[in-house]
């Protein structure tokens, strides 16, 4: 049985976000990142796919369209696995908020979704803990499809799906993929006890509701910082409108 | 059926290079979604052991000789595949890299040769001859105190082989080996990164250790066949050549 980092008694903890692309969950969490950091909180924010070492890998496989649903799984594990056990972990042993935009639920999901057993992929990320907050960020299909179908036409392969072979159209592909998707994840909501963010919400209600959430359920007053922070000269986020996400 | 027989050589000449028949296959535990495992005609031989225990010598001497038969084959290696080998490469380089990162990273780079060589070859009635397989993945990761049931669902996706040779020779011999060819110990093969020892003689003679005894402890779960490392090179062919025959012309 998975534990989270407070069950394991570490001295940090992480707050994760899941939801669709178009969910709006990495405005949330960025707000969130920015809000806790300018009060002076120790927090360090990590990005699902980031890793320096394995990305290069990662985005010649997708640009080549070199991966299976297994190959495709391994290689964010791994990705994963390097964020976590070299800066995850370290983080959150020194006492740190650490902020996910995305954590081990989007491959339960995503790999499901592309025909992984389900069992295989939560035996591969079972050396990870359970964040002590995920908040899941529960836009309606249609809202989340526009979302990205608004700013962004140009879909990219397996982010559409396409590897499914659910339709000859990107955009029909990437509909049908992420209403699978959404499937996935409201079936483990319960079972990882989802904080369900309603994402039809205006930006500013959403913000609110997760920062009075996150001071409920953490004691922020322990991550109070020294003045140094390693994710305090970020770069601004890169926005849909002017820039392609980053992500898949 | 006389079309088998090449046109313009007369029967007498040409022996019939015998088909085999395809094996009862199956995956280790989950597999590789939306495979056939019945599909699969060709052999999965693979050779394991350690460095300068003679692997690439014999596999080299038995492609010839699979090929000399008429039997396709296709070889496959630990690092070898299109998807990530260049950057496992290079990010081994560094040693910065978790054991659980480096573990999925060879995992990613298995499954990929797996899907796409071994499985098509196999479909296609080739011999796939594997220069090391799962097992020293695995082995690599016990020594390493990685969880074993982790390391065995991960590679649940694997293919049961239809033989699997170790050539066991002693660390000592290994280190002889090892100095002949390439005057110096790999980083690596010597374990250096668990740091058994500071000096990489020591280490290298520990770790090789340590990765005998998983093997053998292995051999009961896996059922290798141990091939005594230490003969001539003629001796452990002929030896592997006979067991390889036994697959061959195994009955369905």
């Amino acid at each position: 049985m998975l534990k989270t980092f407070a069950e394991l008694n570490f001295p940090g903890r992480l707050i994760a976000v899941e939801g669709l692309d178009g969910s709006g969950k990495s405005t949330q969490i960025y707000l969130l990142k920015r809000w806790l950091e300018l009060q002076g909180h120790r927090v360090y924010f990590s990005e699902w796919n980031s890793s320096e070492l394995v990305k290069a890998a990662t985005s010649k496989g997708k640009k080549r369209e070199l991966l299976s649903p297994t190959t495709f799984s391994l290689i964010h594990a791994t990705d994963f696995a390097d964020r976590y056990d070299r800066h995850l972990v370290p983080l959150l042993r020194a006492g740190y908020l650490v902020l996910c935009d995305r954590y081990i639920f989007t491959a339960y999901a995503r790999d499901t979704v592309r025909g992984c057993p389900p069992e295989w992929v939560r035996g591969v990320y079972n050396f990870a803990a359970l964040p002590d907050l995920t908040f899941f960020f529960k836009a309606s299909l249609e809202v989340s499809l526009n979302r990205i179908l608004d700013g962004r036409p140009q879909l990219k392969y397996f982010e559409a799906g396409m590897d499914l072979r659910l339709s000859t159209d990107p955009y029909e592909s990437f509909r049908i993929f992420q209403g699978r998707i959404l499937e996935q994840y409201l079936a483990m909501s319960a079972e990882f006890k989802f904080t369900v963010i309603d994402a039809n919400q205006s930006v500013e209600d959403q913000q609110n509701l997760v920062r009075e959430l996150l001071s409920d359920r953490i004691d922020l007053g322990k991550f109070k910082g020294n003045g140094v922070y390693p994710s305090r000269a970020s770069a601004p986020r890169k926005n849909k409108w002017r820039q392609e996400l980053v992500e898949e | 059926m006389e079309t088998g027989i090449s046109r313009g050589i007369s029967k007498g000449h040409t022996k019939r290079i015998p088909v085999p028949r395809p094996s009862q296959r199956r995956f280790y535990g989950y597999g590789i979604p939306g495979v056939d495992v019945n599909k699969l005609a060709g052999k999965l031989i693979v050779v394991e052991g350690a460095d300068g225990s003679g692997r690439s010598t014999q596999i080299v001497k038995l492609v010839d000789w699979l090929e000399e038969c008429g039997h396709g084959t296709v070889q496959v290696g630990l690092k070898r595949s299109t998807l990530v080998s260049a950057e496992l490469e290079q990010a081994q380089q560094g040693n910065i890299l978790s054991h659980t990162t480096l573990s999925l990273f060879y995992a990613t780079d298995f499954a990929d040769q797996l899907e796409n060589i071994i499985i098509p070859a196999l479909r296609a009635g080739f011999m796939v001859l594997a220069d090391r397989y799962i097992y020293t993945l695995m082995a690599r990761d016990i020594v390493r105190g990685m969880d074993e049931q982790w390391v065995k669902n991960v590679y649940s996706i694997a293919l049961v082989p239809d033989a699997v040779f170790y050539l066991n020779v002693s660390p000592e011999e290994l280190v002889q080996r090892n100095v002949a060819k390439n005057a110096a110990l790999d980083y690596w093969e010597s374990g250096m990164d668990i740091g058994l020892s500071r000096d990489i003689f020591d280490c290298f003679v520990q770790y090789q250790r340590l990765m005998a005894k998983e093997f053998e402890r292995m051999q009961n779960s896996y059922g290798f066949t141990m091939v005594d490392g230490h003969r001539s090179v003629a001796e452990i062919y002929t030896d592997l050549q006979k067991q390889i025959e036994l697959v061959l012309n195994k009955p369905a």
